[in-house]
């Protein structure tokens, strides 16, 4: 996984509350068994004027000149600021994979559906929570300012914008250690396998039915 | 010190100086979580044994070519029980699948199955189906179970008294080759639906009227418990609907207490425990409930007498309406994120505000998903289709039944003979039109009711249009080309 530590990127803002996992990667690219391609289909209905199927070259295909990915000033986009419920829906983990093919690297919303936001850690995207007023401040200053960037840093956990404001944000230590490292989750609970097999040794004698 | 507050029966906790001098009872979660913990850290993160992992073709590819890339070996196969569902063709299947990616994906999982020696239910075998419709079947899910699956509906073995998450495709992966999940406890809700619901009444209905009353967001963080006479009066398949759902209020798992429903469903199919094993597990099952003395860390109360056949009208499952319901206006709300929200759901459902939902025509009806599937819901669906005829604006009424078996079941009941008569289409197994990644989905701009979990745009379909209902609601729909109250036809 690719560690994060401190990221500046061009802000682009999508103003919508309860966006969903469909929304974020259409059912149709989900066919793929590889974890790389999804970017040129992030938010696929959106993007494009014409329905897209996989094995297309979607470079041919018509942008949507009024979706907000699109506007040439956000183009080259890092950090993604949305709305409420963020990443709602599905499961499926293809939408952080489009987000981080497309070289999104984090995220900035006032809440986060639960599976969306356990998955982006697992892939190296920083989904980072302010209060609703401070992304209301976010969302007004990258959309009056072209080429406004944030700068992201996890070690200090704080969100610095062009003018030197600084907001800080909490996440758990054991997330922050595994994406400041970029570590493997499983090796980490493979040192753990002992402690595992007495606890299926205990379970079995207690519900064998279990096993 | 704690503080308790009585509301109404259940018990509301408000932590005022975290000095532990009361100790409460323990809520279903608190037990099932407890029961399956392998380590706990300090900041709150445990290591959670899982016995189940159900695994489909969409959600695995990744995780398996993880394993092989690191050289690992699932930690134990037995624990694993595989089936194709969603790019399942629902007609034709002499053909095989011919969409050629679609076909490398349900291939990919034949072969990762064969090599990792895990049991998998192919396309042919009756006891196929939809993933969250064959566990329960084949007695896969138990009472007190972990039960894991690459898709948000996992949520629904929850009906069992197990703690069902649906994972992404990396913690797959990692439940593969630790039989673990690294997991923060979440915290506890309570939502009680008091009362009895009156006839016609589904748990569809009741469930769409909770994510209507605690919206998409309402569970985040929370495992919510579903409790209350109309939930405990309900059937093992209604209970699976109502914490289907759960996910759609933002709640990753839903539960429902273990009562005699529960064993009475369990008992005999063939993965459930026999002989001595049997009378073991249904004694160590009567704790799989909330204390009396619990604590929640939310309630939530509906009178289900007040709960009418819901239908949704927007693109998310907390935008809907009882059948007499009209749409919404937005100059009548305040907050502009909202307003905007109504305006843009309106625009795509192709609706006006302050319209009466019965006046919406539907071109299309979808029965099936792992929300409503199951023998009951075909049931359902074919009382109100029995003797009449899908009307003329309706272009195709599809009925998808969950599994081999329910197809099996309803078509021994001459269930399937009551739709086609009626001019509905009988189809086979899989998940079809809930997410239309086979080739049954909806063309932009058409308007379906449906009984399934998601009405986002595009999600059955790019530009379609998504009414969630419960399956008598949609043969309702089907026989008059409109929504209509069931319980007046």
């Amino acid at each position: 996984m690719e560690k994060f530590t401190v990221h500046t990127g061009l802000v682009v803002p999508l103003d919508r509350s309860n966006v969903d996992t469909d929304a974020i990667i259409p059912k149709q690219y989900l066919k793929s068994i590889q974890r790389i391609g999804f970017g040129p289909t992030l938010f696929d209905d959106w993007r494009y004027l014409e329905p897209g199927e996989p094995g297309m070259d979607h470079s041919k295909r018509t942008p949507n000149p009024d979706f907000v990915l699109n506007f040439p000033r956000y183009a080259g986009a890092s950090v993604l600021l949305g709305r409420e419920n963020f990443g709602c829906g599905s499961s499926r983990e293809h939408a952080v994979w489009a987000l981080t093919d497309y070289g999104i690297r984090a995220v900035i919303a006032p809440s986060y559906a639960d599976i969306f936001f356990n998955n982006s850690f697992k892939n190296g995207l920083l989904p980072l929570t302010l209060p609703a007023e401070t992304i209301d401040q976010l969302f007004r200053e990258a959309q009056a300012t072209e080429g406004y960037q944030l700068t992201v840093n996890l070690a200090e956990q704080q969100v610095v914008t062009p003018s030197g404001e600084a907001f800080g944000f909490s996440i758990d230590e054991f997330r922050k250690y595994c994406l400041l490292n970029g570590l493997d989750d499983i090796g980490l609970t493979l040192q753990h396998a002992d402690d595992i097999r007495a606890y299926e040794t205990k379970r079995k004698q207690a519900a064998p039915w279990l096993f | 010190m704690n503080f308790i507050y009585s509301c109404g029966g259940a018990i509301l906790r408000q932590s005022i100086i975290s000095e532990a001098f009361f100790v409460a009872g323990k809520t279903l979660y608190d037990k099932v979580w407890d029961a399956h913990v392998v380590r706990q850290e300090a900041d709150g993160t445990g290591l959670l044994y899982i016995d189940r992992h159900l695994v489909h073709e969409v959600t695995s590819p990744q995780a398996f070519e993880g394993l092989k890339i690191a050289n690992r070996q699932p930690w134990r196969s037995t624990s694993m029980l595989a089936v194709p569902d969603h790019n399942v063709p629902t007609i034709g299947l002499e053909h095989g699948i011919t969409d050629p990616v679609a076909r490398l994906q349900v291939e990919t999982l034949d072969a990762n199955c064969r090599d990792f020696g895990i049991t998998e239910f192919n396309i042919g075998d009756i006891r196929q189906g939809i993933v969250h419709v064959i566990g329960p079947e084949q007695g896969a899910t138990l009472p007190g179970m972990t039960v894991v699956c690459g898709d948000s509906h996992t949520s629904t073995h929850g009906a069992f008294g197990a703690l069902a998450h649906g994972i992404g495709t990396s913690e797959v992966e990692h439940v593969m080759a630790t039989q673990c999940l690294i997991q923060k406890k979440m915290k506890n809700m309570l939502v009680s639906v008091d009362g009895k619901v009156g006839a016609g009444v589904t748990a569809k209905d009741i469930v769409l009227a909770i994510i209507g009353e605690i919206g998409t967001a309402g569970g985040t963080g929370y495992a919510i418990e579903f409790g209350g006479e109309a939930i405990r009066d309900l059937s093992m398949e209604g209970r699976m609907t109502v914490c289907n759902m759960a996910i759609e209020g933002g709640a990753r798992a839903g539960m429902i207490a273990v009562d005699d429903t529960t064993i009475n469903y369990v008992k005999g199919r063939p993965y459930a425990p026999q002989a001595q094993d049997w009378d073991a597990a249904v004694a160590a099952w009567q704790d799989l409930h909330s204390d009396a003395d619990a604590v929640f860390d939310r309630v939530v109360r509906l009178d289900a007498a007040s709960i009418q056949p819901q239908v949704t009208w927007g693109t998310s499952p907390e935008m809907v309406l009882p059948v007499d319901g009209k749409t919404p206006d937005p100059a009548n709300e305040a907050d502009p994120v909202k307003a905007n929200a109504i305006r843009a759901a309106l625009k795509y459902m192709g609706l006006e505000a302050n319209m009466p939902i019965t006046e919406v025509q539907v071109d299309k009806v979808f029965i099936g998903s792992c929300t409503n599937s199951r023998i009951e819901d075909i049931r359902a669906a074919a009382e109100v289709a029995k003797g009449r005829k899908v009307a003329a604006n309706v272009k195709l009424a599809m009925v998808v039944p969950g599994s081999g078996l329910v197809k099996q079941q309803a078509e021994s009941e001459g269930l399937d003979k009551i739709f086609i008569e009626a001019g509905f289409e009988w189809r086979a197994p899989g998940c079809s039109m809930c997410l239309a990644m086979n080739a049954d989905r909806l063309e932009p701009g058409e308007r379906c009711a449906s009984t399934s979990n998601r009405n986002f745009e595009g999600r059955q379909g790019q530009g379609g249009r998504t009414h969630l209902v419960s399956p008598a609601m949609a043969a309702a729909a089907a026989v008059t080309g409109h929504f209509a109250d069931v319980r007046a036809l």
